[in-house]
């Protein structure tokens, strides 16, 4: 299966999807920020099937059988290749001082880290900064829209399903030569990627009592955040995010808490 | 006389002092240090003991209740995750959906426990009054490969200790993040069948192995 051809379908399929949704599949939202649900959940379980059948698989097995370092060799090498693209967005957004660490991170990595599969900057005290341009967006202040499942790629939203052309663009890896060498690196970091997620994803699955809900508050609040950086206003976090059926803000704030003990 | 009297004045300054400054520090532990002790003690006692990595479910429940529990605010989170339902629900059924909802969260807390390795926990500097009575505390998990890990706390103080009520682990509130599920199970089947679905879940967990390490 040639990768190449795969990346285009999926665009082709998500912006289809993405027609399909907007022109109004029937709905029966109760959540404002998934006004989608109806199409979600059944993108959600079909992801849930492949992943199940093929992904959580292979990477179990490529978890237990391949040697840790080469396990973290493969996530710096392509988590290097991530800097770079973050220097960049971390620019767009104005954030020099990042933009910089990121910078000097894939320079690093690259040289003395032999093609990034050393990550010696982390160790010289330059910290990651994953970002991408869904977040630069959210940064430019681009609202999120409605959440959307992507088929195969999982959880996005309008917004940030708008900036993936550009962070494929961004991706180092998609411009490697000869294509089946692309396409088996492509594969490598797939695996790799599902493999770091085994130990959070048999967490989700006792956690919550509906996986789709809870996957979906969840990775909704984690986006707000990374467009933060961490720093979401409190308020903002309260409004932004209420329990959905009638628009009723059930939050956080504490204060009239006391008043309410049995 | 003189250098009595100063004797006196002085050792009445040190006492005045003393009580003034350990008084409160004996009445409250500051949050951020409290979430920073629990957190040390409950790492170095993962990392020290062999059954708990291997996924030993007793030795890990019985940390949890002796390090963690004390200082969390079951009743609190719940109250928040049920939303407006809360004041619907009995005494009774607010007993147990506390008690179903803190026994799932503990099942959870201690999956993600026994997968602890060589991360550690770095603290970032507080903000706010000290006089506040509800505070976040903000840390990090460093991990061995890629970006570090949000790890963050509300705590409050209503009765003169400080209690966690909600965490925030990747820049999701857990307590924000099951508001979803209890309003709608309880707009569908009432609080009776939020506690039935939460009880079975826990008992699913109960006879469940915990996930053991991979190697």
């Amino acid at each position: 299966m040639n990768h190449a051809v795969t990346l285009s379908q999926l665009r082709t399929c998500a912006a289809a999807v993405a027609v399909l949704v907007l022109t109004g599949c029937a709905s029966t939202a109760n959540n404002p920020q998934d006004p989608f649900e109806s199409y979600n959940r059944v993108m959600y379980g079909v992801n849930d099937a492949v992943d199940r059948a093929v992904l959580k698989p292979v990477a179990t097995g490529y978890k237990n059988v391949v040697p840790g370092f080469a396990q973290t060799g493969v996530s710096n090498f392509f988590g290097n290749l991530s800097d770079a693209w973050s220097s960049v967005n971390n620019l767009l957004q104005g954030k020099g001082e990042e933009a910089g660490t990121d910078f000097g991170r894939f320079a690093l990595n690259s040289t003395f880290g032999i093609f990034g599969l050393l990550d010696i900057a982390s160790e010289a005290g330059m910290p990651k900064h994953d970002e991408d341009f869904g977040q630069t967006l959210g940064k430019w202040g681009v609202p999120s829209g409605p959440y959307l499942i992507l088929p195969l790629l999982g959880p996005s939203t309008v917004r940030d399903t708008a900036a993936l052309p550009a962070d494929f663009g961004g991706d180092i890896w998609k411009y490697k030569e000869p294509t089946n060498w692309r396409n088996i690196g492509a594969a490598i970091r797939v695996v790799d990627t599902r493999a770091s997620l085994l130990d959070a994803s048999s967490l989700l699955e006792d956690a919550a009592l509906d996986r789709y809900e809870f996957l979906r508050d969840g990775y909704l609040q984690r986006r707000q955040s990374q467009v933060y950086d961490g720093d979401v206003p409190r308020q903002l976090n309260n409004d932004d995010q209420d329990d959905g059926d009638t628009g009723v803000n059930t939050q956080v704030v504490p204060t009239p808490v006391s008043t309410e003990k049995p | 006389m003189k250098p009595f009297m100063h004797l006196v004045a002085a050792a009445a300054t040190v006492a005045i002092s003393t009580v003034l400054v350990a008084a409160p520090a004996a009445a409250a532990e500051a949050p951020d240090a409290l979430v920073k002790r629990i957190s040390n003690e409950v790492i170095d006692s993962v990392k020290a003991d062999k059954d708990i990595q291997g996924g030993d479910r007793s030795k890990i429940m019985g940390l949890v209740n002796e390090k963690i529990l004390p200082y969390v605010d079951a009743e609190k989170m719940t109250q928040q995750a049920a939303g407006r339902h809360w004041r619907a629900a009995t005494p009774e059924q607010k007993q147990k959906l506390t008690t179903e909802f803190r026994n799932l969260l503990v099942y959870t807390y201690a999956g993600a426990l026994s997968t602890i390795k060589n991360e550690t926990v770095e603290f970032k500097p507080m903000r706010g009054a000290p006089t506040d009575k509800d505070v976040e505390v903000r840390s990090q998990v460093n991990v061995s490969r890629g970006e570090p890990i949000t790890l963050n706390y509300r705590l409050s103080n209503e009765s003169g200790s400080w209690k966690i009520y909600d965490v925030n682990v990747l820049g999701a509130w857990l307590v924000q993040t099951y508001t979803s599920t209890f309003n709608s199970e309880i707009s569908k089947n009432g609080v009776d069948g939020l506690i039935k679905r939460l009880a079975d879940r826990n008992a699913q967990l109960a006879a469940k192995p915990l996930a053991a390490p991979a190697k």
